[in-house]
């Protein structure tokens, strides 16, 4: 199978497109032929890390890599960054206003939720300079 | 039993169309928090919430749910309708409480036997 690697842009604040670009990925992932428990686990990966960017983040973008042995997200954003990594996977714990909270947003479990679905994840952030954060999968015969 | 099955059932209106009422129904959720529903909704699960944005349709599809049920007389925001057409995914409504419609649905047996 070919190498895949593809870039998308995801806006601050933007809740008309949010949720778009997980939804390219989910479809570009069922395209190539994954099992379905696989790209459901990765769409929660990049639903999550696509909503934190939207919210919290700033401008910023997700790459996906395709290759023989894995599936890798990366979400950068340029935005305010994260203070305390060790809180923010906290479950429960959120900086959500309350406009996302109405929305539904904000219960503090996207972090969590990220660490449970992937089967590796690294993030680097700095206060003021932005976030990133990459989401591995390893691949073990996951196709049909 | 399918998304239409439910729909005739429970006598619920259809927001968005003749679409995807073919579906089948594996089971449900219930949840207004969008990250506990991606947490745990399933496929196959008909979801009954009270958010009616168009955020919601990009997590039914990607948690691959059989179609979402606004609750509590909540109309969808013509963006939600229009999303929901464009992945197929339909919409219905529901005057009732999602206690009161998730014990009915429940009632007829769907989801009874999930593991
Ligand atoms: N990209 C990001 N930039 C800045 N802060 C972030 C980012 N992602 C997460 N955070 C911080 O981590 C907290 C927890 O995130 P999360 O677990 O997804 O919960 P929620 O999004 O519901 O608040 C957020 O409320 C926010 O303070
Ligand atoms: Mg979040």
């Amino acid at each position: 199978m070919p190498d895949l690697e593809r870039r998308f842009t995801i806006r601050a604040n933007d809740f008309v497109n949010a949720g778009e670009v997980s939804l390219e990925i989910q479809s570009i992932l069922k395209h190539i032929g994954f099992n379905p428990a696989l790209i459901r686990r990765i769409s929660v990966c990049a639903y999550e890390s696509e909503m934190n960017v939207v919210m919290h983040g700033g401008d910023g973008e997700a790459l996906l890599k395709v290759s023989p042995n894995s599936v890798t997200l990366v979400f950068t954003d340029q935005g305010k960054g994260i203070k305390d990594i060790e809180l923010a996977f906290k479950p429960g714990y959120s900086t959500a206003n309350l406009k996302h909270r109405e929305m539904g947003f904000g219960a503090g479990m996207g972090l969590p939720n990220i660490k449970e679905s992937a089967d590796s994840i690294e993030i680097h952030s700095e206060e003021g300079h932005g976030t990133t954060l990459n989401i591995g999968f390893e691949l073990e015969g996951d196709f049909g | 039993m399918n998304v239409r099955d439910i729909q005739g059932l429970f006598h619920l209106d259809v927001a968005t169309g003749e679409i995807g009422l073919e579906r089948e129904v594996k089971g449900g959720y219930c949840g207004d928090l969008l990250s506990d529903v991606m947490a745990n909704a399933m496929e196959g699960h008909i979801w009954l919430t009270i958010q009616s944005h168009q955020n919601i349709v990009a997590v039914a599809v990607l948690k691959e749910m059989a179609a979402i049920i606004l609750v509590n007389g909540r109309l969808p925001d013509e963006n939600t309708k229009a999303k929901a057409k464009e992945e197929g995914l339909p919409i219905l409504l529901s005057s009732s409480t999602a206690y009161q419609l998730a014990g009915q649905i429940y009632g007829a047996g769907i989801g009874k036997t999930e593991v």
